[in-house]
């Protein structure tokens, strides 16, 4: 007779969370300032007639996106977004379904601009925009980082990211902005970066980081600062001269141009990526924003313009600033001309730092020492904005490829996280779209938990001692909230800081 | 707008408690701070606030990470010239929390 057969113990299904309702309720980030929103050209506060005007400019955002007009009309309510969110996964509060959050708005648009809404509210789940209603938009659109994981899933293609710019864009128009993001977009026009980093202490900066990496490597790697001439205009975040780890990637570009022989400088007018109209989904300051970086190239007659590790920088220069600004072909303007008959064609424009190294090791212009990196066990996140909205190379998905073959070619040893948690389906860091905020901590490490399970998995079964990274925001957003899950601090990092590592200069004679 | 009161002052803050008239610091009001953010205010404590001060004064911004701890090590000798050092002696980062106690606005960006 054969042995007793005996089942293996079930396994936990990953179904979705119990839900908590209301569990989120309390999360609101701080309210911008009347000068604060008066220095963007909104209200300073809510007038008396706010609604009417709110709702006003929803129907002129109608007009202007028919994308938003499709998305509010096409959800049916199939519920393929519901557990596809970080923070509902991580807060278990069911107006953090994507479902639910565009519901907030699709209510409001139902009661005021269909003829069913108008006649019968109450059948089709129609609501006036009350205080009370726009409350809990301020209080939910803040809790969605626009990475669009959910939309992946969405039978109808519905984008929620536009969505939640929208309600934001709305909110703004009418005086109620968000402190963290309004603050630092009147920063990037006052003086140049999202961390008010003025000129003369970026010229500090830099010249710290040369002496810092002359010491290091006896090279003299340099960091230059407004030189017309150069070749290369590179654009960054400015938390790579400020932060750490942020800062060890913008010495991993240096030290590329600089055994690539190539002159490139820094602008201390476009001394910032990040463009944070995007996240509050307000055109004029997305273009006034991106314009800052075409004024800089025409300044100082650059050939190219490269964009460093900053992800959703990378989508609006990608898919943006051809027509808003000229870089690439599209915009029609004067400068937007001149600007096209400037930069070198036979570059892709703009082009990303990793595109930039990826071309130089396949080459073989750079000598790279793998072995430098064998205390490193690396696992990559892919940054939503660039996995999902943008590209990288030549061919399909080379926003995947490209980063993880210049880790492959620096690094010994590699492994992936868990499927469904990368590539077009990668989770949000949790601080993304304008949230990576002091004032919303606990929905940064509730909304990290998906990604810091899949690490954890590869943390323990593989050893994975670093998850490199190519965005500030997340950069900054997983070195606070990795000790809340027990890594420490310093385990994520850039892929330039990997390639930093590896690199091998020659100490000019 | 909020405020705390110190020997009898009061000093206008922002939400976060951050100064709002950084003319107005004085130790008195660091210590204030320093001892509602729990960190317990040594020599190195000071060493760091007031290069912080110094290098605002001149460059109005908050000295970078590797400008501060390069500057530390200077003076408190090499093996403080950490970030690491820095988070021991500010938990919640050097950036946000020196700066608070130090009187300086909280830097802002992806930091």
């Amino acid at each position: 007779m054969a042995a007793e057969i005996k089942a293996p113990a079930l396994r936990p299904l990953p179904l979705a969370p119990p839900l908590l309702p209301g569990a989120m309720a309390g999360s609101r980030p701080y309210v911008a300032s009347d000068k604060m929103q008066q220095a963007l050209g909104f209200p300073g506060e809510l007038a008396p007639d706010w609604q009417p005007k709110a709702l006003a400019k929803m129907g002129e955002l109608l007009g202007r996106y028919r994308s938003l007009r499709v998305f509010l009309d096409a959800c049916v309510h199939c519920g393929a977004c519901a557990d596809k969110c970080h923070y509902f996964l991580g807060t278990q509060d069911p107006l953090n379904m994507p479902v639910a959050r565009q519901d907030l708005m699709r209510s409001v648009y139902r009661r005021h601009f269909t003829l069913p809404g108008k006649l019968f509210p109450r059948l089709v789940g129609a609501r006036e925009l009350t205080r009370e209603v726009l409350d809990q938009w301020y209080t939910y659109y803040n809790q969605c980082s626009e990475c669009r994981r959910c939309s992946v899933f969405c039978p109808y293609g519905i984008d929620t990211a536009e969505v939640t710019m929208a309600a934001k864009e709305i909110m703004d128009s009418v005086g109620l902005g968000q402190k963290y993001s309004n603050e630092i977009i009147a920063k990037v026009h006052r003086i140049g970066n999202n961390l008010g980093l003025p000129g003369p202490a970026l010229a500090d900066t830099l010249q710290g980081l040369e002496e810092d990496v002359k010491e290091e490597t006896g090279a003299d790697v340099r960091f230059p600062l407004d030189e017309a001439g150069a070749e290369v205009l590179l654009v960054t975040p400015s938390a790579d001269f400020f932060a750490e780890p942020h800062v060890d990637s913008l010495i991993g570009y240096a030290k590329v141009f600089h055994a690539a022989g190539i002159r490139w400088t820094l602008s201390s007018k476009a001394s910032e990526a990040g463009n944070f109209g995007l996240f509050i989904g307000n055109y004029e300051q997305l273009r006034a924003i991106a314009l800052r970086v075409r004024e800089a190239a025409l300044e100082l007659g650059v050939k190219r313009i490269v964009v460093g590790e900053c992800g959703h920088a990378w989508r609006v220069a990608y898919s943006f600033w051809n027509t808003l600004v000229g870089i690439g072909g599209g915009g029609r303007d004067p400068f937007a001309r001149q600007l096209q008959q400037q930069l070198d064609p036979r570059y892709r424009q703009p082009m990303h730092i990793c595109e930039l190294t990826w071309d130089l090791i396949q080459r073989g212009a750079l000598t790279l020492d793998k072995d430098a990196n064998d205390h490193r066990i690396v696992t990559y996140h892919d940054s939503c904005n660039v996995a999902r909205a943008s590209r990288m190379g030549d061919l399909p998905g080379g926003q995947f490829t490209l980063p993880r073959a210049i880790i492959g070619a620096v690094v010994n040893r590699y492994v992936e996280m868990a499927p469904g948690t990368t590539h077009e389906q990668t989770y949000c860091c949790g601080g993304g779209g304008g949230l990576l905020t002091d004032e919303l901590l606990e929905l940064r490490v509730k909304g990290a938990l998906p990604r810091m399970e899949a690490l954890r998995q590869v943390a323990d079964q593989h050893g994975v001692n670093f998850m490199a990274t190519i965005c500030a925001i997340c950069k900054a957003q997983f070195s606070k909230v990795l000790p809340y899950y027990g890594f420490k601090m310093g385990m994520v990092g850039g892929v330039h800081q990997l390639v930093s590592t590896a690199i091998r200069l020659h100490a000019q004679p | 707008m909020p405020a705390i009161e110190v020997n009898g002052k009061s000093y206008e803050t922002d939400e976060e408690g951050y100064l709002v008239n950084l003319a107005e610091w004085n130790e008195d009001v660091a210590n204030y701070i320093a001892q509602v953010e729990n960190v317990a205010m040594s020599s190195n404590h000071w060493e760091v606030v007031n290069f912080l001060r110094k290098y605002y004064d001149e460059y109005q911004i908050a000295p970078a990470v590797r400008v501060l701890t390069k500057a530390i090590g200077k003076t408190l000798g090499p093996e403080k010239g950490s970030s690491q050092y820095l988070y021991e002696l500010f938990p919640y980062g050097p950036a946000k929390q020196a700066c608070k106690i130090a009187g300086l606005p909280k830097p802002t960006g992806c930091v």
